[in-house]
């Protein structure tokens, strides 16, 4: 089981000289068998099942109910969750690992993965009472039931201190009123995580963490959201119309949500970096294939550097950001304080996914501009990865900062 | 003597350019998107206003206009729609072989229907299913018999296609003779065994219908052969050095279009309690907007005006080509990031530039291929 966090300064900051605390070797690349093993179990799944059908799902910008609930039989919608709240019992490594394999086959189900793995559960776990765990790990960890989270509002986004999303005391509970944007699943998922004002002059530590059910009266949802891409992670606004939440729902103490959600926020970013790290696989490999075989100027374009260079580029990038994640996840998986290396694996691999996936189109030419090949897809879905969670202008305020207080502290690395 | 200014008819047609636009083209742009539909309308009228195959000569009832005069008007039509562009530059890309290498007759024939009387579209078919970048390697077949040519074979990525009157084929007579056996030939919309597939499916330019052409015994009478046999290459090839200039003034046109959307926005959007323009990650993101874009224009009238002043443009051409779609992708790219989630949603425009602009890094010659162009003159230069 994991060391408990509870707040960001929680866990000893990463210092990569020093000796692991948790006493195994301090450098090591492969993965370990049971784990490499499930990778495989997994790849074959995302293949085998998923792939076929992105192209489906996202022309028709349909929700996956049958291949989630096949997900969440396997283990994959509570990763990290202990078994005896009904998940898998694994670590943040297994998590970004599987979490690859999903985004390498459709980066809509690696999506809909990460926002049921990530906050409802890992906030519930860091903070919830033994009771809300036992009342509402199980159904999600075993993806019986489906969580989202709802944070962003129409007018506040990167800065979450803006939210104007309140809760309201009234007896044994709250009322709580405002309008969520950008909820994946919304409309979709069963349980929703809402972070909501009870403090008005208390900025970030006078917002609270409620749990709604979707039928809860005074809950509903706008239209799914038209998306350049990762259409089959329906997107909805979520309105709160006086919505009645009891004391029993609200998740830690009262103004402790925000940064509480903020804490849980660095291993939804490693979750971004790996499914950043998935589509840009994928579609490298589809630009290596398609090279391997196109001929021009009477032989194959990969002979020819204007595009070997690109794909050795996009090699090499793919393999630092993995680098990255899976420093970030070990790290964490550890107990050490990441909020940096998760930043840094987010915005490099998202990046990275823009970059990989653009140039992987200019490899096909007028081929990848259409249909008949899942890169113009791929660049869809890549484009979100430098928005959500943060977008790569907030990584890169969250590591300034973080690199100023090493520096203010004599910790520079 | 250098001279930056524009003259007199330059900005006319400039504000008739930008508000036909603005008031025509933008508001219709994201419907035509959505429903990947021929803007009948919007080319009809801009057929009427002499928007639409500027470059076909006085001598044939055109306005003669240069590659400089399209350029200007790209920037602005391509502000509103890239895709919409599209269709209005793609008809030029059809009449330019002819402005270039058609006889007097040859002109008369087929650029005056084209204009004085509604919505009148050309096509240019180069690529094929398995030759894009490799001109030479084109297989359609052109063989001749008695009073003229038989054509086999099938063409990729035409722009207009069958909504064109004519649409210039390249082909080769002799596959083991490559580009000295290439032709150029005017196949005319009626033509027997003339057939074709629309492409679906595209990720932008979804209002700019584009096909495939399938070839299959179509006669075309001798006449139709546009120099001689052997020009088809060198035909194809200096019609892109002038229509790669369109292409990048249309890119300049969607990076304004980007800097307009992203700079609105940031000067209305608050986070940490002022607007995000006023934070320099973003203010920064303006100002390399502008930068790439004031530089991607002078590139492009550099070009353009070499052409007009018929100076070998092809090398300038492929600058700008290059730089002013990379520029343009990059800044959709940002003003993506500026709107955030409003960027990734077609409620607002923004994310339809960056999937619309990719293609301007793609056709008229990739931008591999502009920069094998450009390496080549570098190298023969270093070497001579």
């Amino acid at each position: 089981m994991l060391p408990p966090r509870s707040g960001a300064e929680v866990g000893p900051p990463l210092v990569p000289s020093r000796h692991d605390p948790a006493g195994g070797a301090f450098v090591r690349f492969d993965l370990d068998d049971d784990l490499a093993h499930a990778r495989r179990h997994v790849r074959t799944f995302a293949q085998e099942r998923i792939a076929p059908i992105a192209a489906q799902l996202d022309a028709e910008a349909r929700y996956p109910r049958e291949t989630l609930r096949a997900m969440g039989e396997m283990g994959l919608m509570g990763v990290a969750t202990p078994e005896r709240y009904g998940g898998s019992g694994m670590d943040v490594l297994a998590y970004v690992t599987f979490l690859e394999e999903i985004a390498a086959a459709d980066a809509s189900h690696a999506t809909l993965m990460a926002v049921t793995n990530g906050l409802p559960q890992k906030m519930l776990l860091d903070h919830g009472s033994e009771a809300q765990r036992e009342a509402y790990l199980p159904p999600l960890a075993s993806g019986r039931q489906f969580g989202a989270f709802c944070l962003s509002e129409p007018q506040a986004g990167s800065d979450a201190a803006a939210l104007r999303t309140r809760a309201v005391r009234d007896g044994s509970g709250y009322r709580l009123r405002g309008v969520k944007a950008w909820v994946t699943a919304g409309g979709e998922a069963d349980l929703y995580l809402v972070l909501a004002v009870t403090d008005p002059d208390a900025g970030a530590r006078g917002i609270s963490a409620f749990l709604i059910p979707a039928d809860a009266d005074g809950l509903s949802f706008g239209a799914p959201e038209r998306k350049l891409g990762q259409h089959a992670a329906v997107t909805t606004t979520v309105r709160l119309d006086d919505v009645f939440v009891p004391d029993a729902d609200r998740i830690g103490r009262e103004g402790e949500g925000f940064v509480a959600a903020m804490t849980s926020l660095d291993g939804g970013r490693i979750g971004i970096a790996a499914q950043s790290v998935g589509i840009a696989r994928a579609a490298y490999h589809h630009a290596l294939a398609y090279a391997d075989e196109r001929i021009a100027f009477g032989r194959r374009i990969r002979e020819f550097q204007g595009v070997s260079f690109p794909l050795a580029e996009m090699a090499t990038r793919i393999d630092a950001a993995r680098l990255l994640v899976q420093r970030a996840a070990w790290a964490m998986d550890r107990g050490y304080r990441v909020t940096k290396e998760a930043s840094m694996a987010k915005l490099h691999a998202s990046e990275t996914a823009g970059f990989v996936t653009d140039a992987a189109l200019q490899v096909l030419g007028g081929a990848g501009y259409t249909r008949d090949h899942p890169i113009e897809r791929y660049l869809r879905d890549a484009r979100v990865t430098r928005i959500y969670e943060g977008t790569s202008e907030i990584q890169r305020v969250v590591v300034a900062r973080q690199i100023v207080r090493e520096l203010e502290r004599g910790e520079l690395t | 003597m250098i001279d930056f200014s524009l003259g007199p008819t330059q900005k006319e047609m400039q504000g008739l350019a930008r508000r036909f636009a603005r008031d025509r083209i933008a508001p219709v742009a994201a419907q035509h998107d959505r429903d990947a539909s021929y803007p009948t309308d919007v080319i009809d009228e801009a057929a009427r206003l002499g928007l639409l195959n500027l470059r076909v000569p006085e001598a044939q009832g055109g306005l003669g206009l240069g590659v400089l005069d399209e350029a200007i008007v790209g920037e602005e039509l391509a502000f509103g729609c890239m895709g919409i562009y599209t269709v209005l530059m793609a008809s030029d890309l059809g009449v330019t072989p002819l402005v270039l290498h058609g006889s007097e007759n040859q002109r008369d024939r087929f650029l005056t229907p084209l204009v004085g009387g509604g919505a009148r579209l050309a096509a240019f078919a180069l690529s094929e299913p398995d030759a894009g970048s490799d001109p030479a390697a084109i297989r359609t077949r052109a063989r001749r018999e008695e009073g003229g040519w038989r054509l086999n074979g099938r063409k990729m990525w035409i722009s207009n296609g069958a909504l064109a009157d004519f649409t210039v084929v390249f082909a080769t007579s002799d596959p083991e003779r490559g580009a000295a056996a290439s032709v150029a030939l005017v196949v005319p919309a009626d033509a027997d065994g003339l057939s074709w597939r629309e492409v679906h499916g595209k990720l932008g330019q979804r209002a700019a219908p584009t096909f495939e052409m399938i070839l299959d015994d179509v006669h075309v009478p001798e006449d139709h052969l546009l120099g001689e046999v052997g020009d088809g290459i060198r035909i194809a090839l200096s019609t892109l050095d002038q229509t790669r200039v369109p292409v990048a003034a249309g890119s300049v046109g969607v990076a304004r279009r980007a800097l307009h959307e992203a700079s609105r926005y940031a000067t209305e959007r608050k986070a940490f309690g002022k607007p995000i323009a006023q934070h320099q990650a973003i203010a920064f993101k303006l100002a390399d907007m502008e930068i790439r874009l004031q530089t991607a224009r002078w590139q492009t009238w550099h070009a353009a005006w070499l052409a007009d002043a018929g100076e070998p443009c092809g090398h300038h051409a492929a600058i700008a080509k290059a730089y002013a779609s990379d520029a343009a992708f990059e800044s959709a790219s940002e003003a993506v990031n500026v709107l955030g989630g409003y960027g990734y949603v077609d409620a607002y425009p923004v994310a339809k530039l960056l999937r619309d602009v990719k293609l301007n890094q793609i056709y008229e010659g990739t931008n591999e291929i502009q920069r094998l162009v450009i390496a080549r003159r570098v190298i023969r230069e270093a070497e001579a």
